[in-house]
């Protein structure tokens, strides 16, 4: 698959502060490209969500730890849900190892471990990996779902 | 996020406005669970109208709230809830357990 074009990238810092700065940017970017309100407050959602996780768990709550994040359109092919698309990585230093991230069963009413939930609730595609030292998140949204033809 | 409180007769109305994430939950937490644990105020009701956005961090304070009010024998109250608010908490699939009204009239009803 293509990696698409990039529209744009960021560094930030791992402080809680800046995930109101990622938001704002967020949502404008997927208004701009064309998704409806809803997929645009489930994209945010689940960005706001992956970067809580990142300072929680990757970092332990350290501030000053880098976080990257690029944004690409890209092309999603297949049978099932397929068309152009939001992709969004982000990539940690940190220790903790994506496996560990489980989250809980719903069932369970306790504060924590609903973040995950939200992401992959909100996300056509959640993928993890860590290379190199570093944690990858991948997610993806489709923009215009085109299902399998109609007959088929 | 901001919190102001105010009070008629037994019970405390905080009213919420702005985002509450990561940066802001512990203070929405530490706010309620000083009324509940400590003052032991019979009803706490949120005026979430103002509320732009909460994550799972501010949902986990509110059911933290949640449980300290049942210990307690209190009673934790929601109204206001805007699209935003309302999505998260269905999606938490915790918005069964919530006590949640549409106006503050109905929420400090005797």
């Amino acid at each position: 698959m293509s990696r698409g074009s990039l529209l744009f990238k960021m560094e930030l810092q791992s402080n809680p502060e800046m995930l109101c700065v990622v938001r704002n940017a967020l949502s404008e970017l997927t208004a701009k490209l064309g998704f409806s309100e809803p997929q645009c407050r489930a994209v945010v959602l689940a960005v706001d969500e992956a970067l809580t996780n990142i300072i929680r768990h990757a970092y332990l709550g350290d501030p000053e730890q880098p976080i990257e994040a690029s944004f690409r359109r890209i092309h999603v092919p297949g049978e099932g849900k397929s068309g152009d698309a939001l992709e969004i990585v982000l990539e940690d230093s940190g220790a903790t190892a994506p496996e560990k991230m489980c989250g809980r069963a719903l069932e369970d009413v306790r504060p924590g471990g609903l973040g995950l939930h939200f992401i992959r609730e909100s996300m056509d595609t959640v993928e993890f990996s860590r290379s190199n030292g570093k944690n990858q998140l991948r997610l993806v949204k489709i923009l215009h779902s085109q299902g399998p033809p109609k007959g088929s | 996020m901001k919190i102001a409180a105010r009070h008629l007769d037994k019970i405390t109305i905080f009213d919420i406005s702005g985002d509450i994430d990561l940066a802001t939950s512990p203070e929405l937490r530490k706010a309620l669970l000083r009324e509940l644990r400590e003052l032991k105020t019979p009803r706490v009701v949120l005026n979430l109208s103002a509320v732009r956005y909460i994550d799972s961090s501010g949902v986990a304070s509110l059911v933290e709230g949640l449980k300290a009010s049942r210990d307690v024998g209190s009673r934790l109250v929601l109204f206001g809830l805007n699209k935003t608010v309302r999505e998260v908490l269905q999606l938490s699939k915790l918005v069964r357990i919530f006590e949640i009204y549409e106006n503050e009239e109905q929420s400090v009803a005797p």
